[in-house]
């Protein structure tokens, strides 16, 4: 147990401010975040739940998406967190490009997820079906299987975009909200 | 190239894979597995091909390593009529790993093995009819089909309390999609039966619309997490296609980004397999470790996974002297710190109490089934394509293979631990010995017709990658094997008479690849 303590203590803490939302990430809409913990408040009056789904991708994204959970980015001190089920979730974090094979799975869930839902599709191939394209085998972008809020481009996008496309998704849906 | 007890004529294939291939009647492709089974080497890859086009055949390959590298024996096949379905003779019975290949290339290719013991569908679920055959020259890749609900036919355990537990495919956490068919009898696991194929994306077909000089691009993102190997594997492929050599800077600097590679993998692996025994401080540790030497890639290279940074002819990344001198001091850091966390792993008793016995797999059964890479390392198979094949500049860097024999959770463990800190060694190595000079040269033309494979030792295990050139330097045939082909299969041994919870931590012990597989 000593060394383990030790351990924590030398490491001290390495979280690092967090970034702002990206204008760019989304359609439409127009605002600033000033506190994203009370815009969270605001939004969904709690902590905000998300489901993270693979829907085809070749795990590039989701090794970025992990890497949000590091103490780097202190995802949970943001007051966000991973869930097991759509039925607990807000927010759907989606890869792709969606195999024809996942195109039913991915629908399920996004039935089960209760509303009012947001869906971010992360990564190229989830914005426009990347190297994959469309084929017998793939869908090709999120948006051609789920309706889609913000899209995240990058091969994959770092984690630092991932979570600006996570918080672009919430204040869009704060501002529609408070319309 | 020979194989000892077997008299076929050998082409060789120029490049960095000592590779040759021999063209077989059906006679000589059941010799040619038998020697190779009775001499207890391995089955690497299976795949097939169309060429109606060409000469009216349709030709499977089968690649081995032996002894002397990589033998291919392609065997091709007639078609009595065009509705006849061509057949070869099957290899499942001699490599157990050839079984899902089969049935995949039946899928695919409409190629059936005979006497195969599993006529189920494996890579086709529902996007595509039974009867039709996405790797035919002649099948349009843009058509789209309905998409029936499928009713896969598992594999029941009867007997009094055996009930199943459905799993995926999504599943519960960050992970790539597959479906796992538990049968259990209270905690304990009975059988394991995994339908995976879910993340098929169609790569091979995908090929055929790249150019040899860029398909690297898509190999590249067959498996995210293991980027490099790919790259660097079909880089192989398409140099031995164009009969050309990489210049020795950019060798030194691949392999740099393979080892780099692998630690990152090892990290992200050592701190999940802490999580799953409900050692959350492994994680928080390791993933920031995984977090510093990944944010060094986005610098030195421009990307965290290094992505694309080796293409055919070379590099398209130099490393700076400056970084090179902040890559050496990360990987001192980095060996303080995984030393210090070693300890600590290894004095945990609770740890300690969840890994060892967990998952084993005995070094008979993995040489039966024919485990690979680390997983195989840690049931006694001490086998490393950078020593068995040393491609440049492995030949001069003497890597030290990292073997157990305990082959369960503990051993891989001990293997990653082992494996990472020999990986710092060789970055050192490469660092201090790293020659000067160009990065990369100009492409010829491909001939079409030519062939050309890659062979590289990747963090899970040996990916292979082969293309065949076509017309206008576009690629005719591509294809690419991840080592969890060989592993999949294993897993499903490992976990028998283990309890289901101990299914994550056996599973992530392994870390294979979805994507790879379905490709």
């Amino acid at each position: 147990m000593i060394p383990i303590i030790l351990k924590i203590l030398r490491t001290g803490m390495v979280s690092e401010p967090v970034p702002s939302p990206r204008e760019e990430f989304r359609e439409a809409g127009n605002m600033h975040l000033e506190s994203i913990q009370r815009q969270l408040l605001e939004t969904l009056g709690r902590a905000l739940a998300i489901r993270q789904i693979d829907a085809g991708s070749c795990n590039g994204c989701e090794i970025e998406i992990h890497a949000l959970n590091n103490p780097y980015y202190n995802l949970e001190g943001l007051g966000i967190k991973f869930v097991a089920s759509p039925r607990h979730a807000d927010m759907l974090l989606v890869t792709g490009p969606v195999s024809r094979h996942m195109e039913r799975a991915l629908k399920i869930a996004y039935d089960a997820t209760p509303g009012p839902k947001l869906v971010v599709a992360v990564g190229e191939c989830g914005c426009n079906g990347g190297v994959f394209g469309e084929s017998y085998a793939s869908c090709g972008a999120v948006a051609n299987v789920i309706p889609v809020d913000v899209s995240v481009p990058g091969c994959p996008p770092a984690p630092q975009a991932i979570l600006q496309g996570i918080l672009t998704a919430v204040s869009a849906k704060g501002e529609q909200l408070k319309r | 190239m020979r194989i000892p007890g077997l008299s076929l004529h050998f082409q060789a294939l120029p490049g960095a894979v000592p590779a040759a291939i021999a063209r077989v009647d059906s006679a000589n492709w059941n010799e040619a597995a038998r020697v190779v089974h009775e001499s207890g080497r391995k089955l690497v890859a299976l795949w097939g091909a169309d060429n109606r086009d060409r000469d009216g055949t349709f030709v499977m390959f089968a690649a081995y390593a032996v002894d002397a590298g990589l033998a291919v024996i392609a065997l091709p096949i007639a078609q009595a009529s065009p509705t006849d379905a061509p057949c070869y003779p099957e290899l499942a019975g001699m490599f157990p790993v050839a079984a899902r290949m089969q049935r995949a290339i039946a899928d695919l290719l409409g190629i059936v093995a005979t006497d195969a013991n599993d006529p189920r569908p494996w890579l086709r679920h529902g996007a595509w009819p039974e009867g039709v055959f996405p790797l035919r020259r002649d099948f349009d890749a843009s058509q789209r089909f309905d998409n029936p609900q499928e009713n896969y036919p598992f594999v029941r355990v009867a007997g009094d309390g055996v009930h199943e537990i459905p799993v995926g495919p999504i599943h519960a956490g960050i992970i790539e999609p597959g479906h796992f068919r538990f049968s259990i009898v209270g905690e304990k696991v009975l059988r394991l039966e995994q339908r995976l194929g879910y993340t098929h994306k169609g790569i091979d077909k995908r090929f055929e619309s790249f150019r040899v000089a860029d398909g690297g691009r898509l190999a590249g993102r067959v498996s995210g997490d293991s980027t490099v190997a790919y790259a660097w594997a079909y880089a192989q492929a398409a140099e031995s296609l164009l009969a050309i050599a990489p210049p020795p800077r950019a060798t030194w600097l691949r392999a740099l980004m393979l080892e780099r590679e692998r630690i990152a993998n090892h990290l992200g692996d050592l701190g999940a397999l802490g999580n799953d025994a409900a050692l959350a401080f492994g994680l928080s540790q390791f993933m920031r470790l995984k977090e510093d030497w990944l944010r060094w890639a986005g610098g030195a290279f421009g990307h965290r996974f290094m992505m694309d940074c080796i293409v055919p002819g070379g590099v398209a990344r130099d490393l700076s002297s400056e970084e090179a001198e902040r890559l050496a001091r990360l990987a001192y850091d980095l060996e303080k710190e995984v030393h210090a966390l070693r300890h600590i792993y290894d004095e945990h008793a609770g740890l300690q109490d969840r890994f060892i016995t967990a998952g084993r797999v005995t070094p008979q059964l993995a040489m039966k089934l024919g485990l690979t890479g680390l997983a195989a390392r840690a049931s006694g198979q001490a086998r490393d394509l950078r020593v068995a094949h040393p491609a440049a500049p492995y030949d001069e860097l003497g890597v030290i293979v990292a073997t157990q024999r305990g082959g369960d959770v503990a051993a891989r463990v001990s293997v990653r631990f082992d494996e990472l800190f020999e990986s710092l060694r060789l970055i050192r190595l490469i660092l201090h010995k790293l020659p000067a000079g160009e990065l990369r040269i100009e492409l010829p033309a491909p001939q079409p017709g030519a062939m050309g494979i890659g062979w590289v030792e990747g963090w899970r295990g040996e990916v292979l990658v082969a293309i065949e050139a076509g017309e206008d330097g576009m690629i005719r045939r591509g294809h690419a094997h991840d080592p969890s082909w060989q592993n999949w299969p294993v897993l499903e041994h490992a976990v028998m008479d283990n309890i289901v919870p101990d299914f994550p931590l056996i599973n992530k012990s392994f870390n294979l690849s979805y994507s790879g597989q379905d490709s």
